[in-house]
């Protein structure tokens, strides 16, 4: 082994890298904040009395688990627009990592919202609440806190496969770094560079997480 | 705080059921169940398990839907559209075995919860009504905590206290002391008995036969769903008339 470390071209486009986190911790929180409303609204409609709905949400999950986020995210960027329908990078990567979130986050949340006793639900409806009242005022949190842990390990995936969007040249870290790396060949620093900055980043969400499970779901439980 | 209501009309039944069946698939629960209950009364339901007392209260305010028969709640006819089944839960308040505390709020927020969504109460108003009924069923220093920090006995108390809030004209008691540790069942009981004290209407589905026998201007005694025998206490513990009363009687009383 013979290589000399020369980290010039990284710190030359730190600015960009720096720029490019920021890009990728977007993706993230968006296609976060997607797959919360696509998880939770799947959610509601997985136990309508209405079988359509509950079948749709059911092939919905079974379509976008059992196939590539890669395919996925093409679909939506080159396909899309066949139909019409064209999007830039960044708001496809973000629809299309909400999605495939979203198909998990329906599964996880389905098993809390399942893991809260029925005594619960037959309080709410016993005080007059409805359904809707009751499901969320009285099931949402509890359920949401069982699966806490499940929940957040998949948004730590959600947000490493925002390097996927580079495919497309979303505005994200892995693309900024292929263009510094193919203008200066130095892959060694460039990858070692990024490897540190997604773990930087992982960390800041993991954290972020800990903070919202701290505020929200501290209440004792025995 | 009085729970006497100037504008009901007295000659009709609190709560009544005539002709009442229910069935699980082929299994039937509830057999022609007729019964009465006056503004005021106390009732207490007991029977062995799986006789249908449960089922029977729970039919009640429609946490179970029935086949047959009719209930009527306050003068409302409970049919099976969802505005008249929350307009009777409203009227009748419950009290599970299990407390169902919901354990994301405090107590107080645990109280305050229902009479703000359905009542419409404004925030002060339903903490000030929280508040005096935490006070009356002796809690009143634990309003701030979480279901999981109080004891059984204080938390059946809240689950009594938090029914009481939507100012209802009858209450409904599943088993409330059936999973309570032996040394805060009379807690509770105090509690009931002194909500009896003022003129609830009370249907309570239990076991402590001291309570029935102290509280109750009727008991019904349940086997097989159907009512076998319906008496006041003092006739219903000493001359019961039916076999199997005695036989529940000898098993349950045998136990103290």
């Amino acid at each position: 082994m013979n290589y000399t470390l020369d980290f010039t071209p990284v710190i030359d486009g730190l600015p960009n890298l720096l720029w490019a986190c920021l890009g990728t911790f977007t993706l993230a929180i968006s296609g976060m904040l997607l797959a919360i409303v696509i998880g939770i609204g799947g959610v509601i409609l997985r136990q309508s009395r209405v079988k359509l709905l509950r079948w749709l949400v059911i092939g919905f999950v079974e379509l976008i688990r059992n196939t590539p986020f890669l395919v996925q995210i093409f679909f939506i960027y080159f396909a899309l627009p066949l139909a019409g329908i064209r999007l830039d990078p960044t708001p496809t990567a973000i629809i299309a990592l909400g999605i495939n979130g979203g198909a998990y986050a329906i599964e996880i949340i389905r098993g809390g919202v399942q893991s809260i006793s029925k005594g619960q639900t037959e309080a709410g409806l016993a005080l007059g609440l409805h359904k809707a009242q009751v499901f969320r005022l009285i099931i949402l949190k509890p359920a949401l806190r069982t699966i806490y842990p499940s929940l957040t390990s998949q948004f730590i995936l959600l947000t490493l496969t925002t390097s996927i969007a580079s495919a497309i040249s979303a505005y994200e870290l892995t693309s900024v770094s292929q263009r510094i790396e193919s203008d200066s060949f130095r892959s060694f620093e460039v990858y070692f560079t990024v490897t540190v900055f997604y773990l930087v980043i992982s960390w800041v969400m993991m954290r972020i997480f800990a903070f919202f499970s701290a505020r929200y779901f501290s209440y004792p439980l025995r | 705080m009085s729970q006497v209501r100037t504008s009901d009309n007295s000659i009709e039944p609190m709560i009544s059921l005539s002709g009442v069946g229910k069935w699980y698939g082929a299994f039937q629960a509830l057999d022609s169940i007729n019964m009465s209950v006056a503004k005021g009364e106390k009732i207490v339901l007991c029977g062995p398990s799986g006789s249908g007392k449960s089922t029977l209260i729970r039919c009640i305010n429609h946490l179970e839907a029935y086949q047959k028969g009719d209930i009527h709640v306050g003068g409302i006819r409970l049919g099976h559209g969802s505005k008249v089944i929350d307009a009777v839960r409203r009227e009748v308040g419950m009290v599970f075995q299990q407390f169902n505390l919901f354990p994301h709020l405090t107590v107080l927020q645990n109280c305050m919860l229902a009479p703000m969504r359905t009542l419409g109460l404004n925030k002060p108003q339903a903490e000030g009504r929280a508040r005096t009924l935490l006070e009356r069923v002796k809690i009143s220093e634990q309003a701030e905590k979480y279901p999981a920090q109080l004891s059984g006995g204080q938390q059946q108390r809240v689950a009594i206290a938090r029914a009481l809030c939507m100012r209802p004209k009858a209450m409904l008691f599943d088993e409330p002391t059936s999973a309570l540790d032996p040394e805060m069942v009379k807690e509770v009981l105090d509690t009931m008995i002194a909500l009896a004290e003022e003129g609830m209407t009370m249907i309570c589905v239990t076991h402590e036969m001291g309570f029935a026998r102290q509280v109750a201007d009727r008991i019904v005694f349940m086997a097989s769903g159907v009512i076998v025998e319906e008496a006041p206490p003092a006739e219903f513990f000493s001359n019961p008339k039916h076999e199997r009363t005695r036989k529940f009687l000898g098993e349950v009383l045998g136990r103290h």
